[in-house]
C-alpha cells in the first residue's frame, strides 16, 4: 500500500519535471552568452535584456499587445457578467444550450475560429486592424470569464438580493451594494485571465492582425532568425515572470472570493467540465 | 356590549383574497382567504410543501399571485415591487450580507432614507440594544454565531418599521436549547415593538408558543385558523388533531344531533352525552371519529381513583421520558391500542409491559370529528 | 396587455435580456462564420474572384485527393494518441493531488497550471530546443552514456509533435479529472472497502466509473482542438509532422484557395464531432453496462 503511494509521488514529481523541463530552459537561455540556442552553457550575461530596449518593432507589438489584451478582458469579462448572472439567477427558454453555445469556442480548434473571422471580414469588406484580433479574442476568452463568474454567481445566497430588495434598495442599488462587492474578486479573476490569454494568443492573432502586430506574431517572426533568438528567450522570461505575478494575483483573488462565499472547492473551472 | 366594540375596533393589516400562485400548472396556493389583524403574532403552520412561504413569499413581494388579492394595511399589493412594500422579512438562512460588518448590515436599509450619519447610528445602536447586541457594531459578519445572526437579521428589519415583519422559519437552524429560549425572546421582542409578526413554521410546538393565532395549512389551502388553545383542544378535522400534537382515534356513531346535548356511541365503551361545542364542525348522525387527547386519558393505579368513565385494558408498551411516560394500551373491545399520556409525580411507579390496567376518562374531553380518511 | 407586463417582469425576459448581448455576440462572431464557411466550401475561387455557384468539386478533392486524406489520416492520429497520451499521464497525477494532496492540493493545481502560462509559440519552440540533434536531452542522454549516436526520431517528425501536443494540453486533462474525482464521495470507497473490495477493485470499480465524466471531458477538450494545431507541427514537425491545420493556412493564405481550405476546414471538423459523438455515446453505454 505505502509503496503504491510511492509510486505514484515518483510519478507526479517526474511528471512535473516534464511540465516544467521547457520553462526551466527559458532562464538558462535568457542568461547565457551565446547565440546559439544549446548545449554547453557559455558565460552568464544580461546583454540579451539590455539588447530588448534596442528593438522598436518590439515595443511597438508590445504595446498593441497591451492595448488588445487589456480591451480583450474587459469585453469577454463584461458578456461573462451578463452571461453568468443569468445563467445563475433565471430560468428562461433555451437556457442550457445558449450557454453551450457561449461555451463553444473553448472547445473549438483556434484556427478555425481565425479562419472562418477572417472569410467574414473579407467578405464584408472590412480591413483587418487590432480591432479584429480584439473580436477573436473576446469569443476565446469569453468561456473562461463566464466559468470564472459562474461559480461566483451560483454561490452568491439568492436571498441577499431579496434581502435587499425587501429592505427598500432598488434593483441597481442591490447589484451595486450587493452583488457587485460579492462577485468583485471573481470579476477581477476573470480580466485576469482573459488578459493573459489574449496576452499569449498567436493563431487568431496571425490570421486577424493588419499592420500591427501584436507580441506573440513578433515572436514567431522573430523565430526565423537564430541571431533573434537570444533576445526573444530574454523577452520570454520577462513574459513568464509577468504571468506568474498575475496568475498570483489571480490566485489571490480567487481564494478571497471563495471566503466571501464561504466556499471551499479548490477549482473554479467546473462548471466547464460538466459534460 | 364591550366585547363588541373591541371586535370592531380591531384592524385588519394584512388581508388575504383567494389568493392563488401556480409555478407551472402545479398549484402551490390554492384559494387562500385570511386576515391578519394588527399587532398579532400569527403562524402559519403547515408540513413542508403545503405553501407557507409561498404565501409569506407573495407578502413579501417576491413572488406575484397568480389569482387572487393581496392588501397590506388597506392598500392593494397588485404591482408593488418587494422594496415598495411595508413589510420587512427574516430569511430562513438569515441572508446576513457576508461583505458587510454588523452595523453595516442593521443600518442597509437606512442608506435610502438619507438620515445622516449621526441619526444612522443611533437608530442602529438603538436597535442593536433592542436585540442585546450592544457593541457588536464592527463585528464581520462571518464572525457572528446562528443565535447572533439571527439577532442582527432582526434588528435589521425591525430598524425599517415594517407593518409587517415577516419571519421565514426563523428558528430551524438553531439547536435545542437555543431554539427554546429564541421562542421566548422571539414573543417578548413583538410584544414591545408591537409590530405584527407573521411566521412560517413547520414545528407545532414553535408555533403553539408563540402565536396568538395559528393557520393550519395543507396543500396549498387554510384549513383551520385560531388560537392555539382553541386549535389544540377543537381541532376541526383528524388531519389537523393528527398534525397537532398526538391525538387518538376511535370510530363511533353520532346517534341524536339534539341542539344542547348530543348523544354519541363510543363502540363498546357506551353511549356518551357531549356538548355542542365539542362537535367544531355540525355533523349529521351517522359514522364518525370520536378523539381524545394522550393527557386526557388517566391509568387509574389505586383502587380507590374513579373518575366519570372507566375501561380496562394491557400495556403493550410504555416509554420512559423523564418527566413523563406514554403508554400503549391495548382496551378490551377495540381495535388500535390508545396512548395515554401520564406525569411521573412523586411516589407514582412506571407501569411494565403486560401489566393490566385501569384506564379513566371524563366526557368533557371528547371532540367528535368528521369520519373521513384523512 | 396585463399578461405582456407580467412577462416582462418574470424571469424569463429577465435572463433572455441579460444573455442577449452575450448571445448575439457569438451568433454574430461564431455562428455566422462557421455557417460562411460551411457554404464557402461548396464555392469555387479562380485567383481573387469568387464563384458562388454550387459545386462539389472542393469537397471531393479534399476527400479524395491522397495528399489531403494522407494529411487528414495524419492529424487524426496524431491527436488521439496526443489525447489519450496526455489523459493516462493525468490520470494518475490528478489522482494523487485529489487523493494524495493533503491540504496542498491547491498548491499543486497552481504548479500544475504555471507552465502553461508562458508563451505558447516559445514553449513549443523550447521543445524543439529538448529534442534536437545537439538538444538538452540529446546531450544528457550521451552524458550518461545511456546512447552512442544523438536520437533523430524525435525531432522533426510526428513524435516530436506528439511529445510536444502531450506536453501541452496536460492542464487541460488534469484539471477536469481532478474535479470528477474531487466529487467522489470518498464514504463510497470505504463502503466499498467494507465489502471487501481490495484497493485495485474498488478503484476500477467506484473510482473509475465515477470519474469518467472528467476523463470524457479532458478527452474532448484535447481531442477537438488538437486536430487543427498550427504552431507545433509547423516549428517541430518537420515535413512529416504537417497536420491539417498547415495545409488549411496554406490554402487561405498563401494558394488563395479559400474555398479549398474551408471544405478542408468543415471536413477535419465534421470528422472530429462524428468520432466524438461516437465516444461519448460508447463511455454512456459503457457506463450503463456498470451500473445495472
Amino acid at each position: 500500500m505505502n509503496s503504491n503511494i510511492n509510486t505514484l509521488k515518483f510519478f507526479a514529481y517526474s511528471y512535473l519535471l516534464f511540465l516544467y523541463s521547457p520553462v526551466l530552459l527559458l532562464p538558462i537561455f535568457a542568461f547565457n552568452d551565446s547565440t546559439i540556442i544549446s548545449f554547453p552553457l557559455n558565460s552568464f550575461t544580461f546583454k540579451w535584456f539590455a539588447g530588448l530596449t534596442e528593438e522598436t518593432y518590439l515595443q511597438e507589438s508590445l504595446k498593441n499587445s497591451l492595448f488588445v489584451a487589456i480591451s480583450t478582458s474587459i469585453l469577454s469579462t463584461c458578456l461573462g457578467i451578463l452571461a453568468s448572472r443569468a445563467s445563475a439567477r433565471y430560468k428562461f427558454f433555451g437556457k442550457k444550450s445558449i450557454l453551450s453555445f457561449l461555451i463553444l469556442p473553448l472547445f473549438l480548434p483556434e484556427i478555425i475560429i481565425g479562419v472562418a473571422l477572417l472569410v467574414v471580414l473579407m467578405q464584408l469588406g472590412l480591413p483587418l486592424s487590432l480591432w479584429t484580433v480584439i473580436l477573436g479574442h473576446t469569443l476565446v476568452c469569453t468561456p473562461f470569464s463566464i466559468a470564472i463568474l459562474n461559480s461566483a454567481f451560483a454561490n452568491m445566497d439568492m436571498s441577499l438580493e431579496e434581502a435587499s430588495l425587501d429592505l427598500g434598495e432598488t434593483r441597481f442599488g442591490t447589484f451595486k451594494r450587493v452583488i457587485l462587492p460579492m462577485v468583485l474578486p471573481g470579476l477581477i479573476s476573470s480580466l485576469l485571465i482573459a488578459f493573459t490569454i489574449s496576452l499569449d494568443e498567436f493563431i487568431i492573432a496571425f490570421f486577424l492582425t493588419g499592420t500591427e502586430t501584436t507580441l506573440p506574431v513578433y515572436i514567431w517572426g522573430q523565430l526565423r532568425f537564430p541571431a533573434k533568438l537570444p533576445g526573444v528567450m530574454a523577452l520570454g522570461f520577462i513574459m513568464l515572470l509577468l504571468s506568474l505575478v498575475l496568475l498570483s494575483l489571480f490566485e489571490y483573488f480567487r481564494r478571497r472570493m471563495n471566503r466571501i462565499l464561504e466556499d471551499q472547492s479548490n477549482v473554479q473551472f467546473d462548471n466547464l467540465f460538466k459534460t | 356590549m364591550t366585547e363588541k366594540l373591541k371586535i370592531d375596533s380591531i384592524k385588519n393589516i394584512v388581508e388575504l383574497d383567494g389568493v392563488e400562485k401556480h409555478f407551472g400548472g402545479i398549484a402551490a396556493l390554492d384559494g387562500v382567504s385570511a386576515q391578519i389583524r394588527e399587532g398579532e403574532f400569527f403562524s402559519l403552520l403547515g408540513p413542508s410543501g403545503c405553501g407557507k412561504t409561498t404565501l409569506l413569499r407573495l407578502i413579501a413581494g417576491f413572488e406575484q399571485p397568480t389569482k387572487g388579492n393581496i392588501a397590506i394595511d388597506g392598500f392593494q399589493m397588485h404591482g408593488v415591487e418587494a422594496n415598495e412594500r411595508p413589510t420587512n422579512m427574516v430569511f430562513q438562512s438569515y441572508a446576513i450580507f457576508p461583505h458587510l460588518n454588523v452595523e453595516e448590515n442593521v443600518g442597509y436599509g437606512l442608506k435610502r432614507l438619507n438620515l445622516g450619519k449621526d441619526e444612522t447610528a443611533r437608530r442602529v445602536n438603538e436597535m442593536l440594544k433592542l436585540v442585546d447586541l450592544e457593541n457588536y457594531n464592527k463585528r464581520p459578519a462571518h464572525a457572528l454565531s446562528g443565535g447572533q445572526r439571527q439577532r442582527v437579521a432582526l434588528a435589521r428589519s425591525l430598524i425599517m418599521k415594517p407593518k409587517v415583519l415577516l419571519l421565514d422559519e426563523p428558528l430551524s437552524s438553531l439547536d435545542k436549547n437555543l431554539r427554546e429560549q429564541m421562542q421566548v425572546e422571539l414573543r417578548h421582542l413583538q410584544r414591545t415593538v408591537g409590530i405584527t409578526f407573521i411566521l412560517v413554521t413547520h414545528d407545532q410546538e414553535e408555533a403553539l408558543t408563540m402565536s396568538d393565532r395559528i393557520a393550519v395549512m395543507f396543500e396549498g389551502k387554510i384549513v383551520q385558523i385560531a388560537s392555539p388553545q382553541e386549535l389544540y383542544s377543537r381541532p376541526k378535522s383528524k388531519r389537523v388533531a393528527s398534525f397537532i400534537g398526538v391525538m387518538n382515534f376511535i370510530e363511533g356513531q353520532l346517534l341524536k344531533d339534539g341542539g344542547q346535548v348530543t348523544t354519541v356511541d363510543v363502540g363498546i365503551l357506551g353511549n356518551v352525552n357531549v356538548n355542542p361545542d365539542q362537535i367544531p364542525i355540525p355533523l349529521n348522525p351517522g359514522p364518525v371519529i370520536i378523539s381524545i387527547r394522550p393527557e386526557m386519558l388517566t391509568l387509574l393505579f389505586e383502587d380507590r381513583d374513579s373518575t366519570e368513565y372507566e375501561i380496562s385494558g394491557v400495556i403493550l408498551e410504555s416509554t420512559y421520558y423523564g418527566d413523563m411516560t406514554y403508554y400503549n394500551v391495548q382496551i378490551n373491545g377495540l381495535k388500535s391500542p390508545l396512548t395515554i399520556s401520564m406525569r411521573n409525580t412523586a411516589g407514582r411507579r412506571v407501569l411494565g409491559d403486560g401489566e393490566s390496567a385501569r384506564v379513566g376518562w371524563g366526557a368533557e374531553s371528547l371532540v367528535i370529528l368528521k369520519n373521513s380518511e384523512v | 396587455m396585463d399578461r405582456l407586463k407580467n412577462w416582462f417582469k418574470s424571469d424569463s425576459s429577465r435572463g433572455l435580456t441579460l444573455i442577449g448581448l452575450p448571445f448575439g455576440f457569438s451568433l454574430l462572431l461564431l455562428a455566422a462564420p462557421m455557417l460562411l464557411i460551411f457554404f464557402l466550401g461548396f464555392w469555387t475561387q479562380d485567383y481573387l474572384v469568387l464563384d458562388r455557384s454550387f459545386s462539389l468539386d472542393n469537397y471531393i478533392e479534399a476527400w479524395t485527393e491522397p495528399m489531403y486524406r494522407d494529411l487528414m489520416l495524419r492529424s487524426l492520429g496524431i491527436s488521439a494518441t496526443v489525447t489519450l497520451g496526455t489523459v493516462i499521464l493525468a490520470y494518475p497525477m490528478a489522482y494523487f493531488i485529489s487523493f494524495h494532496g493533503g491540504n496542498r492540493k491547491a498548491l499543486w493545481l497552481f504548479l500544475v497550471t504555471i507552465p502553461f502560462w508562458t508563451s505558447y509559440l516559445l514553449r513549443v519552440f523550447l521543445w524543439k530546443v529538448i529534442l534536437g540533434y545537439n538538444g538538452v536531452l540529446n546531450s544528457t542522454l550521451g552524458w550518461l552514456g545511456m546512447i552512442e549516436e544523438p536520437l533523430t526520431f524525435i525531432l522533426y517528425n510526428a513524435n516530436a509533435v506528439i511529445i510536444t501536443l502531450t506536453h501541452a494540453w496536460a492542464p487541460f486533462a488534469i484539471l477536469p479529472i481532478y474535479v470528477a474525482l474531487e466529487k467522489i464521495d470518498r464514504s463510497y470507497l470505504e463502503a466499498a472497502a467494507d465489502l471487501g473490495d481490495g484497493p485495485l477493485k474498488s478503484f476500477l470499480r467506484i473510482t473509475l466509473p465515477l470519474s469518467m465524466t472528467g476523463v470524457v471531458g479532458a478527452a474532448l477538450i484535447i481531442f477537438i482542438p488538437t486536430i487543427g494545431d498550427y504552431v507545433t507541427p509547423k516549428l517541430v514537425g518537420g515535413k512529416d509532422g504537417l497536420m491539417i491545420a498547415n495545409m488549411i493556412q496554406v490554402q487561405f493564405m498563401k494558394a488563395n484557395n479559400a474555398p479549398l481550405g474551408a471544405s478542408l476546414a468543415v471536413s477535419a471538423m465534421g470528422i472530429v464531432s462524428m468520432i466524438s459523438l461516437v465516444f461519448l455515446a460508447l463511455n454512456r453505454r459503457w457506463l450503463r453496462k456498470r451500473g445495472s
